[in-house]
């Protein structure tokens, strides 16, 4: 059973929970994450999550597998939503079981952290008023932020080369 | 001419209007290949652009090979 994967439906959370039950664990955290009515002073009416799966898929295996790996837990896993989500959702879900509590909370709140970051996983929001963005995407582009591209490339490809044709 | 298979997601596909393509390019990098379809497609501006080869996270001054498949990443929202 693969420790991180996409779904395109609501799962049940009693399915979620039986996944990382197990006679060692003392203890189960878990996290969900739910599409609420607003953010940053906009009122959102529902979102949509895309992900580029294979990519992601991998991703998401190797930060459960560095939370197996730090904290010591006994199951970890972790659910993310795609397609069409309303206010209330579940758009994410972590549990991870353990011997102890303490490595169980750590381990959650890292997983659902790195997931945050590092999945390629894409959520556009509608809005009340009837506009839509794409979350971290259309506000960067409004700021006019200069750079194009930045991060873990960290390579002599220069911003400049990117943002040429702009003038 | 290398022909490398490319993907676009999220605001670039609604951008591009296409959710992939073939196309055989001179770019030996793969900033070399962001650059010239930036100037085809006027790409919206973004910091933090990542991009993967086939499959995997990469650095822009990485080299393509015939038959890679490219994805440019914008910036990341998953929870």
């Amino acid at each position: 059973m693969s420790g991180f994967e996409f779904s395109q439906t609501a799962p049940s959370l009693e399915t979620l929970r039986l996944r990382v039950t197990d006679r060692t664990a003392g203890a189960y955290v878990a996290f969900e994450g739910w599409v609420r009515d607003h953010n940053e002073g906009q009122q959102v009416l529902r979102l949509e999550y895309e992900a580029y799966e294979e990519l992601g898929l991998r991703e998401g295996e190797r930060i459960i597998a560095e939370a197996a790996e730090r904290y010591g837990v006994t199951r970890a896993r972790c659910l993310h939503r795609l397609g069409e989500l309303e206010i209330g959702d579940l758009a994410v879900w972590v549990g991870v079981s353990s011997a102890h509590r303490d490595e169980a909370f750590k381990a959650c709140r890292y997983i659902i952290d790195e997931v945050k970051h590092r999945v390629p996983i894409w959520k556009k929001e509608h809005y009340v008023d009837g506009d839509s963005g794409w979350v971290n995407c259309e506000r960067c582009a409004e700021k006019g932020s200069g750079s194009l591209l930045s991060g873990s490339g960290g390579s002599g490809f220069s911003r400049d080369s990117a943002a040429k044709n702009r003038g | 001419m290398p022909q490398i298979h490319i993907e676009y997601f999220a605001i670039l596909r609604e951008h591009v209007g296409k959710n992939a393509e073939e196309l055989n390019t001179d770019a030996t990098t793969a900033g070399a290949l962001f650059d010239e379809l930036d100037g085809r497609y006027n790409f919206p501006r973004m910091a933090g652009m990542k991009v993967a080869i086939n499959a995997e996270f990469s650095d822009w001054d990485a080299a393509l090979a015939d038959g890679d498949s490219v994805v440019f990443i914008p910036p990341v929202a998953g929870g």
